[in-house]
This record gives C-alpha cells, structure tokens and sequence, in this order.
C-alpha cells in the first residue's frame, strides 16, 4: 500500500522547472512578436481634443497606430460589465481605448505596435494628445460630496446602494443597554504581484484561428471576451496560461483593454503582437483595492453580547465598474465573521472617483470586513473593561449551532450559510499559541525597561470554494502516464501539486506519472477561473470526481483482461492486482491500449489492440454505452461557499521615540478543513500575512488631489522586505472537515491576508492606549496620533491612559 | 520603461574620458554605477544625448587610503568602501554611512563619488562629505580642480561638475584625534532612502568631555546641513544625558519638507531625535576610542 | 535615422557570447530577448525588486540597472548557469525546492543569483545573516519565511557536497 499523498507534506512538482530557470511565464514567449505599447491619459479627468499622431511616424520601428476611431463593431463598445447586479444601478465601463472622456490618470488613449519595447516607447512618446481637464474627484469624501461628478450622468458619484438586514438592528441599538460609534478607515492598496500582466497573441490566416497566451487568472474569460469582441466562435479561440508571475486578484480581471488590443491587431497586421506591461504601467492602469470608509453603531448588552450592529460604509471602486460589486459585497457580508449579533444592518454606497479601478485584491473586502467588525470588538472590550478575548467569544457561533444561516445572500448570490468550523476551540488554540494569558506580564516589564508593546488579535470567517463550477478531466495514456487537466489557472498556489497528490490517491499511481495542465482552453474550455481559494474546493473536488471515474473504468476493464471480480482488485503504483493473486496483474497502460480498439499498429504496444488481436467479435469494438480510452471526466458544481476560518494575534512594538512599528509576532490558527499539502497551505498563510502586513503598515496608493497617483513604483510603494517581517510566523492548524465536498476542504488562497490590519490596529492600539481607527498605519501618522492624544517622547514611557474618542 | 536612444563612448582612460565630455560639453553625461542614472533613464526622466561610459576606466577604480584620509576613485563601488577594513580605521563614519546607502545589490555597482555628483539630499555620503568637510576632485579640458564639500553641493540633484567635466576623485579627511563618528536614520522600509538621517562627529577632549561636535542631516534640506553643536554641548560630559536640548536647537535651524512618507513635523522631531541619538554615540565612540588608544 | 549598434562580447554562464546591441539596451534585456536567457525575470526595471539580478564577475548587480554595453568583456552568471554542468541542481536551487522556497517563481531567479554570491563569501551564515543575505530582494508570494530556510538548507547542502567532494579526493 503506497501511504496516501493526502495530507502529506509533498515538494511541489512545479519547482524543477522554476529553480532551473526554464519557466515560461509571458515575456518569455513570442520571441517573434511585435510589441504593443499604450499611450496612457496623463489626466484624472479630462476631454479628448485630438490626438496627433504626425511627430511619431518617423520613427524607427513603427508598424501601427490605433485610436477609438480605427474601431468599429463589438470593438467600439464599452468593455463588458463582467458581474452584474439588480443594485447596480449605474454600472460604467471602460473603452479599449478612451473615446471621448478619460476618467483616470493611465487609461488607454491609443496604441502603438512596434518591433520592441524600445521603440515602442520612442513612439508612445511622441504622440501629442489635446486635453481638456475636468475637475476630479479623488478620495471618498469627494466623491461623496458630489460637488463634482465623475460620470455626468451618474448622480452623487453613487453607482450603487446595497442594504442588507435581518431583523431590527436599529431598534435593538436603540433598546441597548450600551451604544458605540466608530469611524473607521482603510485605504487602497493593490494585489501587486512581481509579473505585471502580459499577453500573446498570434492570428492563423489559413484557418481563421487565434491562439491567445495571457498572464490571467481565468484563460475561459479572457477567451469568452475576446471571441464577443472580435466577433468570433468560441472554438476558434484558443487561451493558454503560462507561468504566471503572481495573480492576487488583478489578473482575474478579464479582459483587460490590452488583452483585446493584442488579440484584435494580431488579426489585423496578420503578426503576433505581445503587450508586456512594466511596472509603471501596473499602478496606473491596473486594478487597485480595499479603500472604505466605515461608520460602525453597535448597541449591546453589560455582557458584551451583540443586541444591534449596523454599518454604514462607502466603497471607492475607482472610475469603472467592471467587475460589478463584488468587494463591497463581500465586506457587507463577511463582515459578521464568527460572530451572530441579534439583528444586523448594513447599507454601502459604492462611489466613483477618478482613480484606477478597483476590483478584488486578495482577500477582496475581507479585510475591510474584518476591520470594521473586529474593531468594534476592541471597543466594546474596552468599554466594559473585559478581556478582547472574552467578549468575542460570547459573540461566538458554536459548533451546535453549524450549519448557521445569517440570512443574508452572499457574493455567489447564494444564501450564507457557514457548513463548519469550531471558532471556541480556534480562539483556545490562538491563546495558548500567542501566550494571550502571559501578555500583561510581558508587556508590564517592557514598559518598565522603557518599551512599549502591544497584543492584538482579530478573526474571520472567509466564504471559499463558491461556484458555478470547475471541471476536471483525468486520462490514461497507453504508456501509463495520467494526465490531469483542469480549465482554472495557477498563479504560484501549487495547483499542479495538490491536484497530483489528488489523483495519486484516487488512483493508486505515482506522482512522477502525474502531469497536469491548468488554464489551457484546448484542454479543459469549461471552466470559471481562480479566485476566492477556490481553486482546491471546486477543481480538486471536480478532479477527484474524475479520478474515480477513470478508476472505475479501469477496474472494469481490468476485472475482464483479469477475469476477477473487480471487488477484489486494487491499484497500486500503476499496476492493477488481484488481492491474493499473485501475478495476476495488468498495467494501467496496458489497460488504456485495449481500451481503445485500433485499426492500425503504430508500434509494438499497439499492436495488442488491433482488430485481429481483440475483441468480442459479437459485439461492436466499442461497447454500447462505452467510450474509447480511459479518460474520466466531472465536474464539480458547489451548492454554495464552504467556509474556512481563522484567528491571527500580532504583538507589536512602537518606538516611544521615533514612532517605528515593528511586528515582533505573527500567530495564525487557521482551519481550511482537510488540509492536501501542509507545505503549501503554511507557504499560503505566509504569503497572506506578509501582505497583510504589508497593508497594516506599509502599502497605500497615495493620490494627490489632481489624481496622480504619487508612489507608482517600488522605491514608494512599499512592499515589505523580509527586513518588514517578524522572524517567524506562527502556524497552527485546525482541520474541521466541510461536509459540502468529497475531500472535505476549505480554500486556504486569502487567509493569511485577512485580520492583518485589524489584529495589528488591536496591538498597536495596546501598545499606545488610544485607538487606532485608521489604517495603514506609518510612523509619522503614528507620531501625530501621540501628538492629539498628548502623549509625547517625554512621557512616552509612562503607562498609557486608555482614552477614547467614541461616544458611548 | 526603456531608456530612450542616446550616443555612446567608452573611454578607457582618465584623459580620453575628460577629451570626450570637454568636446561633447552640454550634450555629454557621464555613466557611472548607473544605480541613479538607469532609473532615470528607464522611466524616461532624463534624456540624455551622449553617456560618456566611465566603466572601463580601470584607473579610477582605487581606494586610497592615507593617514590624512580615503580618496576614492570615480570608478569605486559602494562596496569596495564598505569592505575596506584600512578606510574604516582611518575614517570609521565611511563605513557606518555606506552601509547604509540601499541594498547591497545597489552598493555592487553603484560609486560613491557617482552618489556624491548625484547631490541626492537624500544620500548618505553627501552628508558624509559635508560633515567631514572632504572635497572632490574635478577634472574638465582646462585642467583640474578641487571643490571644498560646502561649494560643491548646489542644490537638490545639482552639483558644482559642470558639463563637458569629469568627478574624478572625493577626498574623506581622516578621523581627528579625540574625535569619534555615528550614522543613524530612519528609513521606511530597511534599505530605503532615509525619512530622515543624522551623522555625527564628536570631538572630546582629554577628560572626555564634548570640545566639538557637528551634525549632518539626511532628507532635512535641499543640499547636505551641517550644523555646529559645540554652543550646546560643549564641556559637558560624553554621557551626559541633559543634552536634551539638542533637539530643539536642530529643530530651530532646519525646515525639513513633508512628503507621502512623513510630515515636516515628524521629520523635525526624528532630527531632533535622531541628532541626540547620534551625537551620544559619537561621543560614547570617541570615548571607546581613546580608551583603546 | 536608424540607431548605432555596438558590437560586444559577454562571458555568459562560462561561455563567450558575442552580440550586437544598441548602446541604450539594458543587461536584462539583451540576456532575455537577445541571448533567449528568460530564467533572469524583470519586476520593476528601477532596481527595487531584485528579480533581475544576475552576477557580473561574480558580484551581484541588478541587470535592469546596467547597459548590455557597459558589460563588455565581463563575466555574466544568470539563473541557468547555476545548475551544476551535469544538469542537477546546485545546492542553493535544491534547498529551494526542499523547502517550498518559491510559489510562483517569478523573484526566485534573482534570490537564487544573490544567495548563490552570498554562501561563497559567508558558506555558514546564521539565521540573522541569511536574512540579511535575501533583504534587498522582494517577493509577493512566499512572505519570506522559506526562503531564509532555503538559505540555511542550502548552506548545509553546500557543507555536505563540500565533504562528500573531500571523503572522495
Ligand atoms: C533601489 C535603490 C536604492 C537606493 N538607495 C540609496 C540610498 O539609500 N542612499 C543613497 O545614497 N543612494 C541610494 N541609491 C543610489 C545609489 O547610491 C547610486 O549608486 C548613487 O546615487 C549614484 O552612483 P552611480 O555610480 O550609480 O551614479 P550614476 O547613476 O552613474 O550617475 C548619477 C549621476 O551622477 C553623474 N556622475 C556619476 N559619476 C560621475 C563622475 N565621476 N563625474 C561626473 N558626473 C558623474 C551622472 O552623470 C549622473 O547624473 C539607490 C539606488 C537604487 C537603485
Ligand atoms: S527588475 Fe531589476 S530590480 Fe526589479
Ligand atoms: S515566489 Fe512569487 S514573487 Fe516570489
């Protein structure tokens, strides 16, 4: 019996490949192609007068120019507004290249095709665009204050108000024993992965085919929205993911302007044109996410127990909407995590400002979520003067009470039901990790040495796995190899490894005879994409499904070369015994080539399954009912989210002098269910909580109030180095089962990502004494939050008073 | 992100670098570790037309080190600096500043006299310049000449090499006796460019106590400040910890500018703050020093 | 009017390379798109992120930061010349794969070039130290944590290799 792949911590397939230096992620093809370049609007806002194309014609290397005006047919239309909602009342999107309006500084004005980047830049440079500016709405407040609009015709700046209830919670605050306010903020960050995004294309004039390779997260959309743009059949386009440089959200947008362009002047020039976006480009033209401002009212009991949340909050998504509600939706509905107040309310306007679109970011609106809610949570702790633990456990949905239905609809339009999860059991697990009940010692002695530190923590409950649906497709080729395929795309998650690991199991084979293609339309044209840690739940679900179908099947035939009772055969290392039986045996390849009756031998193994060789001659070659080969193929079609979940504890220390903050710990209990590949979940969770890191303290795109984006590189952006990081970053699991799936498994792609801002905000705000309502969170804010709250470098180290700004 | 088109030269002597930026005049630049110029170039934010490439001009690759002081040639990387045990003897605030100029990837390639003729007011050995009152050594078609630090930073990015002239040596004094060196700053992330930065020299006497005490400042002004601090802390001892009132003497006399990573007001205090930070170290490493002499 | 091209030679993972470039075309440029070398990957192009790093005469240098044509007659090492001439993988590439050092792979080339530098000048850095070996390089994916235990891994797999070659001679 080979032991189970399952569970076991497995090095990834992947990586020979990658160390190696033989990935093949977007640049690294097409070495033929022509380069696209776009000139980008340099205004926030402002009219197109005329572009000018004359100084650029010159120069070296210029094939194409194309403005709005060269497009015509489905091509001149507004890009598709790719979810949409009945709230969505003003939804707007953007051209492939800007008509008459430009919304955001780094929208597409024209494009030029050249023979390289070099000379495509000389070109985009000396192409004179006339503007008229309008005035521009930046920041929330703007355009909240509509004193300007966005799009003239969308009222207020508001493209959406969305309020969800269940029961009264303004009668339950009203009747409160305790009511607080907060006002709480959190600003943009972006996904910002180390490959910006990139596309080939190549046009086949003789069969009227377009292949397409794209650096995305779901190749079925970028094919589906080229095929409507250029007017083609879905068959006649093909898209392949290659090596992918990192996702985080902003590759699943789709399609990008560039990704039609290419695909439409690949066909036009009858040449294949490659976009690569560098860096600059990234900030200004991709997608953004996170910023919201929130205003919380809470009314409950001496007990702390919830009676009455409502929440009031405002999302920014930029100047488009293309990729519908989806953030703000997930704020307003992951907001409760593990918590069940009596009645709940929640109200959101998403606005229109001029900056970049915002579309989900890892852990999309998730973190806001957890924010407004584990916020509120500090401060009813503080108020009543019990502990922050405490207090969230008397909020806790129990065991006894899964699954729990909020009664509210989820992003997936579904009902949010939580199916498991054991949130007293993860808050015991967290404590004891983090040390919770030794803290105050700790953090006394600091003091007296003239430190100050500080212990934060916040939950979350994370909907995963959500549907429609993923397929997957798992074959056996005459010489014993399995190859597994599935439409979703990989971004760096180890998809090849898990879905290996998978397949061993189901089939009793060898990882090193298991390949698996993702995010190739030729192989898999059904599928949706990877987002939401989906990935493991639907397509690992759809591929095991598959597995046991070509088990099935391989049983079956095997039992009649065998002549066995397939109860008594199993599988092991490729070869199908019969138990008891030695010698009695048949490979997994042997059994693919009589599998599939041939009229002709191509070589001596296929010989075996010629019309001379086999075959009941009472019967058709293939049975009825039958298919030749053996290839077992599902899909796997989620009733709804299954719904992982976690805790994370930071103790942090501020600099009584210079206001640095510095992450000393990092704890994570997290339960994604059954767990494939312990490596790869941990390396997940690192991953998560370095952006989440990144967003408490470091991260923001810092507009300036014409619009200009002021930190679009990474001298200003600031990424954490490992220098940012704590040393080691805790890991504990817990694994209770989803009962929604066949392994049993919870996405684990966001978590690590999720309670960063809010579990650092509760440090520092322990470290400090007064409250952190705003994050990121820089030394120099820091500073000037010590400055308001009359603490300064002199009596830094003196015990903070607690003082709070809330209204009770 | 591309650098546009320019034309190129790659003299491989001193003389024929100096004969080809004194024809090219306006038009030449001058291509050092390319760790300031490339990315300028790369996004575009300069264009020149001629880079006069100093890379192969080997004989400008030197570290001289001498009781009186380090010269470093054109051509010296950051690191050569950062590794070389005698500069760091002769003049330990060499080290303690070049170690923290970016990451050590950027100190591989970049120069210490390319960061000097950059006159980032951000950089670590333009301050170090300043405060050691070093000079730089330049060479134009006329022949050469030696600018003093407080004539050769002009302004933000602006030194006093003219076009068609060649930065061919910095000069670092020698630690004085009795003297001793720190360099702190506050970067946001690890290796950045500093939010603010302060360097210090400290001169005791032979009692130990403060006869002499300067600072520079990082991020704080357009070109490199210095400021004297003897009125302040003169005669008192090298541990004190009264002198407290540094801070606000620096704060008085600077007029730092606020930016998306910190405010005038933050800035001002970390100088404040920082300037005590250095001045003690400085002190308590003369201190150290002198008892080791 | 066209643009003048320049003739250079490049030692490139022990091999010389002769190439023709444009004096403005970048190092990372003309080993990816000039010599075919794509393991060397391009994050930023203004020096921070150290994807692109390769060693010129065995020093680490961000090749998006230096013109082909200022590394004329010098060494180059990119990614592909570190797996050892019979085709497996060096000590510092293996510890990676060992100890999930990479997710997707796209900083992975420049961390490997770095650290590969940086066990030759310190073979047995403490855990403080291999911090410090990968600080100027960013990753999005792997917060780190196993990329500082592929340095100490691949700094005992180096050890190991170093005795197996002495038990040998
Ligand atoms: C990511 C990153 C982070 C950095 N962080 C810091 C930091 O924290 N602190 C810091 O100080 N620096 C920092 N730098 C800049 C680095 O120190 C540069 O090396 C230095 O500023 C310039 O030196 P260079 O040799 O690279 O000069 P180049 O980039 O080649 O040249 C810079 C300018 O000086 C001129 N020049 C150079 N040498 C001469 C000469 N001999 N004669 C005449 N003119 C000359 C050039 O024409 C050009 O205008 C950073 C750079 C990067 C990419
Ligand atoms: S690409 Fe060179 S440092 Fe980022
Ligand atoms: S592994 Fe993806 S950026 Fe490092």
């Amino acid at each position: 019996m080979i032991p189970r792949k399952f569970g076991a911590r497995v090095a990834r397939v992947e990586d020979e490949r990658l160390v190696s230096g033989a990935g093949a992620y977007l640049d690294d093809l097409g070495a033929d192609a022509l380069t696209l370049a776009v000139v980008r609007s340099p205004h926030a806002h402002a009219k197109i007068l005329d572009i000018d194309v004359t100084g650029a014609l010159e120069v070296d290397g210029l094939i194409a120019i194309y403005t709005y005006e060269d497009l015509d047919g489905p091509m001149a239309d507004p890009l598709p507004l790719l979810i949409p909602h009945p709230a969505l009342s003003h939804g707007r999107t953007q051209y492939v290249l800007a008509k008459d309006e430009v919304n955001y500084a780094g929208e597409a004005v024209a494009m030029v095709v050249a023979v390289d980047r070099y000379a495509a830049e000389d070109i985009v440079e000396r192409i004179v665009v006339d503007y008229e500016p309008l005035p521009v709405v930046v920041g929330i407040q703007n355009a909240r204050a509509a004193t300007h609009l966005v799009h003239e015709d969308v009222p207020g700046n508001v493209a959406a108000n969305v309020v969800q209830q269940v029961g009264d919670a303004e009668a339950a605050i009203a009747a409160a024993p305790h009511v607080l306010e907060l006002d709480l903020s959190i600003e943009r960050s972006a996904a910002m992965p180390l490959e910006g995004r990139g596309v080939l294309a190549r046009w086949d004039p003789d069969f009227g085919r377009l292949r397409i390779w794209s650096s995305t997260q779901s190749s079925t959309g970028v094919r589906a929205a080229v095929a409507a743009k250029l007017g083609l059949d879905l068959s006649d386009v093909t898209v392949t993911t290659p090596d992918v440089g990192g996702g985080f959200g902003v590759k699943i947008m789709h399609p990008w302007p560039e990704e039609i362009l290419v695909s439409w002047a690949a066909r036009r020039l009858q040449r294949p044109v490659k976009f690569t976006e560098d860096r600059r480009e990234h900030f200004v033209s991709s997608a953004h996410e996170r910023g919201q401002l929130q205003h919380v009212r809470v009314g409950f009991d001496d007990e702390g127990r919830l009676l009455g949340l409502s929440v009031r909050f405002w999302h920014d998504h930029g100047a488009y909407t293309p990729y519908g509600l989806i953030v703000p939706i997930i704020t307003s509905t992951q907001l409760l995590g593990p918590y069940k107040p009596d009645a709940y309310r929640v109200e959101f306007d998403s606005l229109y400002t001029n900056t970049v679109v915002v579309t989900p970011y890892r852990g999309a609106g998730r973190p806001q979520a957890a924010f407004a809610m584990e916020r509120t949570m500090d401060a009813i702790a503080q108020k009543l003067g019990i502990d922050r633990t405490e207090v969230r456990s008397r909020n806790f949905i129990t065991p006894d009470d899964m699954p729990y239905d909020h009664q509210l609809t989820f992003q997936d339009g579904r009902p949010l039901i939580y199916d498991s999860g054991d949130f007293p059991q993860s808050l015991a697990t967290l404590k004891a990790l983090v040390g919770w009940d030794n803290f105050t010692a700790y953090r006394d002695a600091a003091r007296a040495a003239g430190r100050r530190v500080g212990i934060g923590l916040a939950c979350y409950v994370e909907g995963t796995g959500i549907g429609p649906y993923e397929g997957g497709t798992v074959e056996i080729e005459t010489s014993g190899r399995i190859k597994v395929s599935t439409g979703l795309t990989s971004q760096g998650q180890g998809h090849r490894t898990v879905f290996a690991q998978i397949v061993a199991d189901e089939l009793g084979v060898s990882m090193d005879d298991i390949d698996v293609v993702t995010g190739d339309t030729d192989r898999s044209p059904f599928a949706v994409g990877t987002f939401a840690s989906r990935a493991a739940v639907v397509s690992g679900s759809a591929i095991a499904l598959a597995a046991r179908k070509a088990r099935a099947k391989v049983l079956k035939l095997a039992a009649e070369a065998l002549e066995a009772d397939p109860a008594d055969l199993e599988i092991t290392d490729g070869v199908v015994r019969v138990t008891g039986a030695p010698g009695a045996e048949i490979s997994l390849g042997t059994l693919a080539v009589l599998s599939n009756p041939l009229r002709y031998a191509f070589d001596e193994q296929s010989k075996l399954a010629t019309q001379f060789t086999v075959g009941d001659s009472s019967q058709p070659p293939v049975p009825h009912g039958e298919q030749p080969g053996i290839e077992g193929n599902d899909y796997y079609s989620p009733m709804q989210a299954t719904f992982a979940n976690g805790m994370h504890a930071a103790i942090v220390e501020t600099d009584p002098v210079t206001a640095e903050i510095t992450v000393l710990r990092y704890c994570v209990v997290h339960d994604c269910g059954n767990i494939i590949n312990p490596i790869i979940v941990e390396g997940q969770i690192h991953g998560g909580v370095a952006q989440g890191i990144g967003g408490a303290l470091y991260e923001r795109m810092a507009y300036d109030e014409d619009g200009q984006l002021q930190n679009a590189s990474f001298m200003d952006f600031l990424m954490p180095y490992v220098t940012e990081l704590p040393d080691r970053i805790e890991i504990d699991h817990l694994e209770t089962p989803s009962p929604l799936n066949p392994l049993g498994i919870k996405g684990a792609g966001e978590a690590g990502v999720i309670p960063g801002s809010a579990a650092i905000a509760s440090a520092i705000e322990d470290a400090e004494g007064f409250p952190v309502r705003a994050m990121p969170i820089s030394p120099s804010e820091l500073f000037h939050l010590r400055l308001r709250h009359r603490r300064t470098p002199a009596d830094a180290a003196a015990p903070a008073q607690p003082e709070r700004k809330s209204i009770s | 992100m591309k650098p546009p088109a320019f034309d190129y030269s790659r003299p491989t002597s001193t003389r024929e670098a100096v004969n080809v930026l004194a024809e090219l005049g306006e038009d030449g630049n001058v291509l050092a570790g390319g760790q300031s110029l490339l990315p300028l170039l790369n996004m575009r934010l300069a264009a020149p037309r001629n880079l006069v490439d100093i890379n192969a001009v080997t004989e400008l690759d030197y570290l001289r080190v001498t009781p009186d002081g380090v010269r470093v040639g054109a051509l010296s990387r950051h690191s050569a600096l950062e590794r070389s045990d005698d500069a760091a003897r002769v003049q330990p605030l060499l080290r303690q500043a070049v170690r923290l100029v970016a990451h050590a990837t950027i100190r591989n390639r970049g120069t210490t006299v390319g960061s000097i003729v950059h006159a980032d007011p951000s950089g670590e050995m333009t301050a170090v310049l300043s405060l050691l009152g070093g000079s730089v050594r330049v060479a134009g078609s006329a022949g050469e000449r030696t600018v003093p630090a407080e004539d050769f930073f002009l302004g933000p990015l602006e030194s006093a090499v003219r076009p068609g002239e060649l930065a061919v040596e910095a000069f670092f004094p020698a630690r004085t006796p009795g003297s001793g060196s720190s360099f702190t700053e506050i970067s946001r992330r690890h290796g950045d460019y500093a939010v603010c930065g302060v360097g210090a020299v400290v001169e005791l006497d032979a009692d130990l106590r403060v006869c002499g005490a300067r600072a520079a400042f990082l991020s704080i002004s357009p070109t490199p400040l210095v400021l004297d601090l003897a009125e302040v802390v003169h005669g008192r001892s090298f541990d004190d910890t009264a002198i407290e009132e540094l801070s606000a003497y620096v704060q008085a006399r600077i007029d730092p500018q606020p930016d998306i990573h910190a405010t005038a007001a933050y800035r001002s205090h970390l100088a404040g703050a920082l300037t005590l930070r250095a001045v003690r170290e400085a002190a308590r490493a003369a201190a150290d020093l002198e008892r080791t002499v | 009017m066209s643009e003048q091209l320049h003739d250079i030679r490049l030692t490139v993972n022990g091999a010389p390379r002769n190439v023709v470039v444009p004096a403005r075309r970048l190092l990372s440029d003309c080993l990816r798109h000039d010599l075919q070398l794509t393991g060397t990957h391009v994050g930023c192009e203004h020096g921070v992120c150290g994807a692109c790093t390769v060693l010129l005469d065995g020093e680490p240098v961000r090749s998006c930061l230096v013109l082909a044509v200022s590394a004329h007659g010098h060494a180059v090492t990119t990614v592909e010349g570190l797996t050892r001439p019979d085709g497996r993988l060096s000590a510092v590439q293996q510890a990676f794969r060992d100890c999930h050092g990479l997710q997707c792979g796209f900083c992975t080339p420049g961390f490997l070039t770095t650290i590969t530098a940086g066990l030759r000048d310190n073979p047995t850095p403490s855990r403080e130290q291999a911090r410090d070996m990968v600080a100027g390089n960013l990753c999005r994916c792997t917060g780190y944590q196993n990329i500082v235990a592929s340095v100490l891994r691949a700094a005992e797999l180096a050890a190991a290799d170093h005795d197996r070659r002495a038990d040998a001679s």
